[in-house]
């Protein structure tokens, strides 16, 4: 059941703090919007990149620190699959079954949503009341597609926006070679995947290229403007929220 | 064999620079992927078969030592023999002793990942014995004195010129001097060099796609017809499997072939499926007059109720090499040993030692397309990433990764600290970049800037500009 005004926690994801306040914004704005209470706890990082190197100690750590901070709201909400997938699927596999912090990463767990999916999974949001002039490409992260079923959602949403063309590239459920620590371990294969999605960016013609996870979103942009090509990189969110008037990812302010 | 995996940094930087292979590895999108899209497409009931495919292997595993001891009651009970091998020194022997006892030089061989394993080949030269492969890839690549790169297409790496590079400096003492590149031509050369060997074998070695329990027949599938040359027309057949391949009954069987050929070639069944039972019987027109079974377990009985029991379900479909984005741009040989791409990653370190093999586990973004594929669900990132926990715990992991670790832990535990550590980095990368919006260079994080540029933050966290906000209207 969805209370009149649900109260959610918004974990804004250690990059999206870091490098990319406004999707935080976006976030906020869209939840508002649709009618929720958002607040934003004490936090720090879901812990992957200790989780995916093997240290399951820090992880936990962290993972009781996410637990904690919370689990008294009605939902869990960040902007990113990878993230929300972090909580939801792999948190509760860190403690032993039965014990008291299992129980609570499990109900933590049922109460985790990536914003596009719980924006209209659970909010039953219909309709994005913006526009955008621009012919955008939309790229499927990895952890939000496989791990939590996030494909059509954003889709959905983005088909509502006032001018904006949708471009399907091919490829777009392959990984584009971020994968946290990956990209700086093995860069000469994330950068020969990466130059793949590249590729098939351009090929679509759009001039905006979209996703919901910041991690792929730094490595695509960051590896169009090496080449110097010309294409917006934006979180979906902004797009959906219409907080597009800020610099485009790793674009100057006032344009190129 | 050798193993290479120490060095997969420097292996996979070199076949990315590899113009001849990056071309051959193209092959696998048309070849393998899209097919296997339009084979899954058409069935609809596949990912209920799936569900029953794990069920089943799941099942087997958990009461493998029933099945086995049923297969190898079988076995006998048809007139064949089974032998059990602990270790590859042990399976070698073993089909040493067997070869000699029947006075072989020269042995046929049908396509055998767990040959690769034992090192079957130069084990049997270095006896005296001549091994010959006869599947046409396997084939070619022991002219060339190669491994396979691929479970199921073992020459995948290579072109068609080099293919008759290899059969005109091999093929002149069977009497072929001219050089062919058409592949028409390429394969009834090989052919016709084959049919030799299989009319002078003694022995013929294949693997086993299957052992069936409730019958004791091994069963092997493939699209040339190799190997069922291989296994009737010499006097001995030997079937060599690891001992995860049993299968209770025919019927599983039929369930397990019709994942393995879609899920490995888009086919809905392959060319040749072949059933052995026994030797020769009074009635039959062809067959061996020995049938042994030799079965490996080489450490997979010690998988058996661990964290890794669930990889011995793989079917070696090779679904998860042609849709991992790692494989398809370094193909097989930069693994460094037998089994390459994520089922490799996973097998290796517990085949071969996680000391040697510990690169391929870690040198995966966890995109989880090849457990999305897998045609009995192995959770394949999660047993890669209880590689690295196991390496971690032994501090196997490299230094840098792990002092990089520590120091962001250290923040990240500590909400205060860290909001005012990433309250400097935001404004710290800001000014590196300039009037950009990114950063070019930067010399701790060489691995992203040698590729590509870092999009430069825009100078305050959200967690400042929050902050602001909340003093500015509480
Ligand atoms: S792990 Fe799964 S996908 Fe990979 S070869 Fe084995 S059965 Fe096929």
């Amino acid at each position: 059941m969805i209370t009149a005004q649900p109260k959610i926690g918004l974990f804004v994801t250690c990059l999206v703090d870091l490098f990319r306040p406004t999707v935080g914004f976006s976030a906020l704005k869209l939840l508002e919007e649709a009618g929720c209470t958002v607040e934003v706890p004490v936090q720090t990082c879901c812990g992957q990149p200790a989780y995916n190197t093997g240290d399951r100690a820090t992880a936990r750590t962290l993972a009781q620190q996410v637990i904690t901070a919370f689990e008294s709201f009605d939902y869990v909400v960040a902007p990113s699959g990878s993230c929300a997938g972090m909580i939801k699927c792999h948190y509760p596999s860190l403690f032993e079954i039965n014990s008291g912090w299992r129980v609570r990463a499990e109900q933590l767990s049922t109460k985790t949503f990536e914003l596009t999916s719980f924006l209209t999974d659970v909010l039953g949001l219909e309709q994005a009341n913006v526009d955008y002039a621009g012919t955008v490409t939309y790229h499927d992260s990895c952890s939000g597609l496989r791990e939590l079923g996030v494909k059509t959602q954003p889709r959905r949403l983005l088909g509502t926006v006032a001018g904006l063309e949708l471009r399907e590239m091919e490829e777009s459920e392959v990984c584009c070679g971020f994968g946290g620590t990956f990209c700086v371990k093995y860069p000469e294969l994330s950068n020969r995947m990466v130059s793949d999605k590249v590729a098939h960016i351009l090929a679509t013609g759009a001039d905006t290229l979209l996703a919901g996870d910041l991690g792929c979103l730094l490595n695509i942009a960051g590896k169009l403007q090496r080449d110097g090509v010309a294409i917006k990189v934006r979180h979906v969110a902004e797009v959906l929220a219409g907080l597009t008037g800020v610099p485009a990812v790793g674009e100057a302010e006032g344009g190129e | 064999m050798q193993a290479t995996s120490l060095a997969f940094k420097r292996n996979a930087i070199a076949a990315l620079n590899n113009p001849v292979l990056q071309k051959a590895l193209n092959n696998i999108k048309i070849g393998f992927v899209r097919k296997r899209a339009a084979a899954v497409a058409k069935l609809p009931e596949f990912g209920l078969l799936r569900d029953a495919g794990r069920d089943l292997r799941n099942h087997v595993l958990d009461h493998l030592d029933f099945y086995l001891e049923r297969f190898e009651a079988q076995v006998i009970e048809s007139g064949g023999q089974v032998h059990w091998a602990r270790d590859a020194a042990e399976a070698n022997q073993i089909v040493l002793d067997i070869c000699r006892s029947v006075n072989a030089r020269l042995v046929t061989k049908g396509k055998s990942m767990v040959s690769e394993e034992i090192g079957l080949n130069d084990f049997l030269e270095a006896n005296g014995i001549r091994p010959v492969e006869t599947d046409l890839g396997e084939y070619i690549i022991q002219l060339r004195h190669e491994q396979p790169s691929h479970i199921i297409a073992p020459a995948v790496h290579l072109n068609r010129e080099q293919v008759a590079d290899a059969f005109q400096a091999h093929h002149a003492p069977y009497g072929f001097t001219e050089r062919h590149e058409e592949p028409r031509a390429l394969l009834d050369e090989a052919r016709q060099v084959l049919r030799q060997q299989f009319l002078q074998a003694d022995v013929g070695i294949t693997g086993a796609n299957f052992c069936v329990a409730e019958t004791g027949s091994t069963v092997i599938v493939t699209n040339e017809g190799n190997g069922d040359l291989t296994q009737t027309l010499p006097r001995v057949h030997i079937a060599l499997a690891s001992i995860e391949k049993v299968v209770p009954t025919l019927e599983d069987v039929s369930l397990l072939l019709r994942l393995l050929a879609r899920s490995a070639t888009g086919q809905e069944l392959s060319v040749y499926t072949t059933f052995s039972t026994g030797p020769r019987h009074p009635a039959d027109v062809d067959g061996p007059e020995q049938f042994h079974v030799v079965l490996l377990d080489n450490g997979r009985s010690s998988m058996i109720g661990g964290e890794f029991q669930d990889m011995l379900r793989c079917i070696r479909c090779a679904a998860c090499l042609n849709h991992c984005p790692v494989y398809s741009a370094i193909g097989g040989h930069a693994y460094g040993w037998v089994y390459p791409g994520p089922m490799g990653s996973v097998l290796t370190p517990q085949l071969i030692g996680i000391e040697v093999a510990g690169q391929l586990p870690n040198a995966s973004t966890f995109c989880g397309r090849c457990e999305e594929v897998c045609p009995v669900q192995i959770p394949l990132p999660k047993l890669m990433r209880h590689w690295r926990e196991r390496e971690f715990e032994r501090h196997l992991t490299p230094m840098p990764t792990r002092f990089g670790l520590g120091v962001w832990a250290f923040f990240a535990k500590r909400p205060k600290l860290y909001r005012r550590a990433a309250s400097f980095a935001a404004w710290a990368l800001r000014r590196l970049a300039g009037g950009a919006g990114r950063i070019k260079r930067l010399p701790l994080a060489k691995g992203w800037t040698a590729w590509r540029d870092l999009p430069a933050p825009p100078g305050r966290t959200f967690q400042q500009q929050w902050a602001a906000r909340r003093e500015q209207r509480p």
